[in-house]
């Protein structure tokens, strides 16, 4: 469970062992395959996603609801908004 | 008998169908042992010389050789089309319905571009990722005088990842020289937020970028083309108007490895183990060069320091020995050349935890680059460097 049980997660992708920029390339891939509304969770071990994941969010004007500490792993949830 | 079949006669699939039989000679020449490279034209391109077609200097004749003459004459050649992997029955099939049995299977099939995944890409985008299109960007260079140039990169990963840099050094140096600069724009799209994958590189080329006057444009994810108002559009929103537009075609693996259940769909890249070149776990199914999902360089060089490793472990298993780790381990090495435009390079190599650290360039290894395309057809694939 995370701490946004309200926002449901419509779609986990497990970029876990994949290098940069792999997790933020399964985000965007997992964008264009969304509609608008849907939120995405990045699993990310990559230290890079923390700030190249909500920075490409911020560009492409979704909304980063968050970047959270897991066991071993970052994981990064997003909103499609358009 | 122990067949060994590899599919792909480039870079990686010939090198390790030569370096097999320079450690199983005498297995071979008994006939225990039986290595087959099938390649779908026979021919061998050497592909690192496209970009030198588009920017002048370089023949498509020139790039390539008949397969055959590469190999050692104790490897057999199949010319034909792989259409499926039957792992149960441990067989390849072929388009002509021919069946090949393996004890061990090598995946050296390398990549694919698929401009058709951009609407009007085919129209509107120029690229030099293969001899046809490189000449006609060479084409569309000789016919430009002046105005908008757009290069950009339409989907990762692709091959060799300097290329797009490469062309957009090398072109404004050319527009230099022919006198155009000054009336022309130069913007770099890169997907992701800086201008090359690898940070050591892209601290490297945004000072030159910016020396040289072309704009970077990050988190460039190109979306549309609008062949009417002469537009590429990213995912993000930007908008580029362009006179000649230059992009990276999308990539992917080969489709048969996602119908075979070797590699997932939509990308087709095999899940490769990082150290051991090994398929999903397979014992005996290894895959090197553009076909794995490593986190590397999409690069001849990558399966030019991978060939050895998936040779050492294939030997190991017919000999029935412990790998040698030395030899048998990957440690990620690639090694590459970087043109930046007026006669001078810089040169990249790293591994999996060391990464590159490009010297200061100059004209040096520029002339490495020319030197090593030159002498590649007497080297690389017959295992002497």
């Amino acid at each position: 469970m995370t701490a946004l049980a309200t926002q449901p997660i419509a779609r986990t992708i497990d970029a876990r062992g994949s290098f940069c920029p792999g997790p933020l390339m399964e985000l965007i891939r997992g964008i264009r395959e969304s509609t608008p509304g849907t939120v995405l969770a990045v699993w990310s071990t990559d230290s890079g996603s923390k700030t190249d994941i909500p920075k490409w969010v911020e560009k492409a004007g979704h909304r980063l609801i968050g970047v959270f500490d897991r066991d071993g792993y970052d994981e990064i949830i997003v909103e499609k908004t358009h | 008998m122990q067949r060994i079949v590899i599919l792909g006669g480039g870079v990686g699939g010939t090198l390790t169908a030569n370096l097999l039989v320079k450690k199983l000679r005498r297995r071979i020449d008994r006939g225990e042992i039986s290595i087959i490279v099938v390649d779908s034209t026979g021919q061998h391109v050497y592909q690192p010389g496209f970009m030198y077609i588009a920017m002048g200097g370089e023949r498509a004749a020139n790039l390539q050789r008949p397969e055959r003459s590469l190999l050692d004459r104790r490897v057999q050649l199949v010319i034909g089309d792989v259409v499926a992997v039957d792992e149960a029955a441990h067989s390849v099939t072929l388009g002509d319905t021919r069946t090949l049995p393996y004890e061990y299977l090598v995946l050296a099939t390398g990549s694919r571009i698929v401009p058709e995944e951009i609407e009007h890409f085919d129209q509107e985008a120029h690229h030099f990722y293969t001899a046809e299109a490189a000449e006609k960007l060479r084409a569309a260079l000789d016919q430009f005088s002046g105005g908008r140039i757009v290069i950009g990169i339409a989907g990762m990963p692709y091959k060799c990842p300097p290329a797009p840099l490469e062309v957009a050094f090398l072109i404004e140096a050319e527009l230099r020289q022919r006198g155009i600069r000054q009336s022309s724009t130069i913007d770099f799209c890169s997907p992701i937020g800086r201008a090359f994958t690898i940070e050591s590189v892209s601290e490297m080329a945004a000072p030159i970028l910016e020396r040289k006057g072309i704009e970077l444009h990050t988190f460039f994810n190109v979306e549309a083309i609008d062949p009417e108002h002469k537009v590429v559009m990213s995912l993000e929103g930007e908008e580029l108007p362009y006179d000649l537009l230059i992009l990276v075609p999308p990539h992917k693996g080969q489709q048969f490895l996602i119908d075979s259940g070797l590699a997932p769909a939509p990308g087709g890249w095999l899940p490769t183990d990082r150290a051991t070149l090994q398929v999903g776990g397979r014992p005996n199914v290894f895959a090197l060069g553009d076909a794995t999902d490593l986190p590397l360089s999409k690069a001849g060089s990558t399966a030019h320091f991978e060939a050895p490793v998936v040779t050492e472990r294939i030997v190991a298993a017919i000999e029935d020995r412990e790998v040698d780790h030395r030899r048998g381990d990957y440690l990620g090495k690639v090694m590459c050349f970087f043109e930046i435009g007026d006669g001078k390079g810089t040169l990249l190599q790293f591994d999996y935890e060391h990464p590159p650290k490009p010297p200061k360039p100059n004209q040096l290894w520029h002339l490495g680059k020319i030197v090593f395309n030159k002498t590649y057809w007497h080297t690389v694939p017959k295992g002497r460097v």
